[in-house]
């Protein structure tokens, strides 16, 4: 899978999220980018992530995540 | 809707869950308001989340108060003005294993361990007899789920100074407690969690990132569990199984098989699983679900496949039987019809996805659980929480044998030309008198039930009722019904309000079971006997319509009532003056008063 191809997954976790179509997230997208995004929504985006690529976060992984950019090198990592 | 129905996927629910929501309001359907507060000794934001959908689901559109987090305690035990104007219809209590704060140690001798389970227990206890006093409401509680490690391996379980024995003994007090408290409830987190595997229950991942006691994939577990109680407290139970006979009750088709070909006994493991759903299926018959088959075969092999020698549910375990070559749709509003239940309180359970497929299509409301494989039949019904019961009043066990004696009441009737006369042959009885402790559980049980006669749909407690019946501002009635074929048991109920020298009667519901048989005449003659003897002199009706309540429309007109106005929704007011001359209407039922 490449990055791009991870980032349109995300995009759709996102948008499921969220539920907003509009959202399309890039390396550098944090919370402070997407209104709804607390540290409650934050564990359903992990939730949600975790099952469409079929992986599992350590908690130091989640922890560490700075944006979604590292979010898309961790899966990397793991598929 | 089909995402919410068991077996469903946790994980597509949580990531959905806001499209859900918005597709779930946007059904055409009544809902019931209810207010539900959550006290939490963990984080709770999904559980509400969840909760809503399925309660949602259920028909029940809640209003939620939440505590801070882990202010369970704090927020049941002293003055809390947020929660008191809130005013909760009921409250759960999301506590685990997390919040016990003290354990065994093994340096403890028998003594100091009672003693530390005694201080575990009364810390809840206290709480729910506050909550009871206070909040006057059905109050939901966890019981414990298992620890994640076992220090001492199997010993845990029964040594007393093992968690699991510490635990399992804290859950007993629990299930004591609501042994002998009407209005409060387990929510088994420690079955659910089992099911699901405690494991990924445990997941430590989100009690440490989030303070999660559970993992949060887990949660539509712990949401559609806790939905399940209560929407059987409101009355939202389904009441009747509609079977369909091949390769659902058995294996094979009768009549291309013949009876001796089909599986079903202990001779092949394709029979021993057909046996033990149908064992399954006859012990409903004691919570008082109806027994009923719709199914495509001539009759006689329909009949001849339930003699078979092996099998457990004979044709008398059944209320209705409809084996013809109609439409299962057809038969299923011809069966609604009989049973005078509505088709959304029906559970169809058929093997084949067509049939399956147009009955969920035409009939709205009714249960279509998907019955892929026998040996799954059971669990797919179980977990679905269709009968979920909280409450178990000695009528639910006589069900079955009521709607078969109305069933023989049909027959009579036909032997009579002029009506009366049949209703005087039924030799029937009233008892009509004030609310009384014995049947507190039941009355409640039919403002919850109740749909087609019911004037204002008002739904109650059982503590909402033992308040009107204490209090002397009110004349509350119950109706109970025998005829010479049996007892039908608390049929209906009468809540009227004292102001002044008039009577507004916030509440009257009847039983469809004993439709046309003159009890509400006998209803209105006590009612008005006990109004005189209350100085009242006018009594005020009020009719207020709903989906299904369109049958009592012109109920007061009929009882001799004046309109007094109605509104553009249809809600109209009636009053009654009691003359001095006040005539029974009834004339066929002998009453107690």
């Amino acid at each position: 899978m490449t990055r791009e191809e991870i980032f349109d997954g995300l995009n759709e976790v996102f948008r499921d999220v969220f539920d907003d179509d509009d959202i399309t997230v890039t390396d550098s997208t944090t919370a402070d980018d997407i209104e709804d995004w607390d540290s409650l929504e934050h564990i359903n985006l992990i939730v949600a992530t975790e099952k469409k690529f079929g992986v599992k976060f350590t908690m130091g992984e989640v922890t560490g995540m700075k944006n979604v950019g590292e979010m898309v090198d961790a899966i990397l990592q793991k598929i | 809707m089909k995402e919410l129905l068991y077996p469903f996927d946790g994980d597509y629910i949580i990531k959905k869950k806001k499209s859900i929501k918005k597709a779930l309001l946007e059904e055409n359907k009544t809902f019931t308001d209810k207010k539900i507060a959550i006290l939490g000794g963990s984080t709770t934001n999904d559980v509400r989340l969840i909760l809503e959908l399925f309660l949602l689901n259920y028909g029940i559109r809640p209003e939620f108060y939440e505590s801070e987090y882990n202010q369970y305690w704090q927020d049941a035990m002293f003055s809390n003005q947020e929660l008191e104007v809130f005013s909760p219809d009921i409250i759960y209590i999301h506590t685990t294993a997390r919040n016990i704060t003290e354990y065994p140690v093994l340096s403890d001798d028998a003594s100091a361990v009672e003693e530390k389970l005694a201080r575990q227990y009364r810390h809840f206890e206290q709480m729910w007899e506050r909550l009871g006093t206070v909040y006057r409401c059905p109050v939901i509680q966890n019981n414990f789920e298992y620890p994640g490690y076992r220090l001492m391996g199997n010993m845990e379980a029964s040594d007393i100074h093992g968690r699991i024995n510490f635990i399992t003994r804290l859950n007993l007090k629990f299930y004591e407690y609501a042994q002998t408290h009407k209005n409060f409830f387990i929510n088994d987190i420690n079955y659910v969690s089992s099911c699901y595997g405690l494991d990924r229950w445990l997941d430590d991942f989100y009690w440490h990132m989030y303070k999660y006691a559970l993992a949060v994939p887990a949660i539509p577990e712990l949401a559609h569990n806790l939905a399940r109680i209560i929407k059987s407290v409101y009355g939202k139970n389904k009441k009747a199984l509609v079977l369909d006979l091949d390769n659902t009750l058995w294996g094979g088709v009768v009549g291309d098989d013949g009876v001796e070909n089909l599986a079903l006994g202990q001779e092949v493991p394709m029979g021993q699983v057909y046996s033990e759903f149908q064992s399954y299926l006859k012990e409903h018959k004691d919570l008082g679900v109806l027994l009923n088959v719709n199914s495509k075969n001539d009759y006689e092999n329909a009949v001849a496949g339930l003699n078979h020698p092996d099998g457990v549910l004979k044709p008398e375990d059944f209320i209705v039987i409809m084996a013809n070559w109609n439409n299962k749709d057809k038969n299923i509003a011809d069966m609604a019809e009989l049973l005078n239940i509505m088709p959304d309180s029906m559970v169809f359970v058929d093997d084949n996805p067509a049939e399956r497929a147009i009955v969920e299509r035409t009939v709205q409301g009714v249960a279509v659980p998907v019955m892929d494989s026998p040996e799954n039949y059971i669990r797919v019904l179980d977990r679905a929480g269709y009968f979920e019961m909280t409450s178990l009043s000695a009528d639910d066990a006589k069900r079955n044998e009521m709607y078969k004696e109305n069933a023989k009441r049909a027959q009579l009737q036909l032997s009579y030309d002029n009506y009366e006369e049949y209703l005087i042959s039924l030799e029937m009885t009233a008892h009509i008198k004030a609310f009384e402790p014995v049947y507190m559980a039941r009355i409640a049980q039919l403002t919850n039930k109740s749909n087609q006669f019911n004037l204002t749909t008002k739904r109650y407690s059982q503590a909402d009722i033992e308040a009107f019946a204490a209090d002397d501002g009110y004349i509350t009635l119950y109706g109970k019904l025998e005829d010479k074929f049996g007892d039908n048991g608390v049929v209906s109920v009468v809540i009227g309000r004292i102001d002044g020298n008039e009577l507004h009667i916030d509440l009257w519901l009847m039983s469809c079971r004993v439709l046309k048989r003159d009890m509400e005449n006998a209803m209105m003659d006590m009612l008005v006997k006990r109004s005189l003897e209350h100085g009242v002199a006018r009594i005020r009706g009020y009719y207020f319509p709903t989906a299904k309540n369109g049958m009592v429309k012109e109920f007061y007109h009929t009882m001799g009532f004046a309109k007094e106005s109605e509104d553009e929704e249809g809600n109209s007011v009636w009053t009654f003056d009691i003359g001095i001359e006040y005539t029974n209407k009834n004339k066929v039922i002998k009453v107690v008063g």
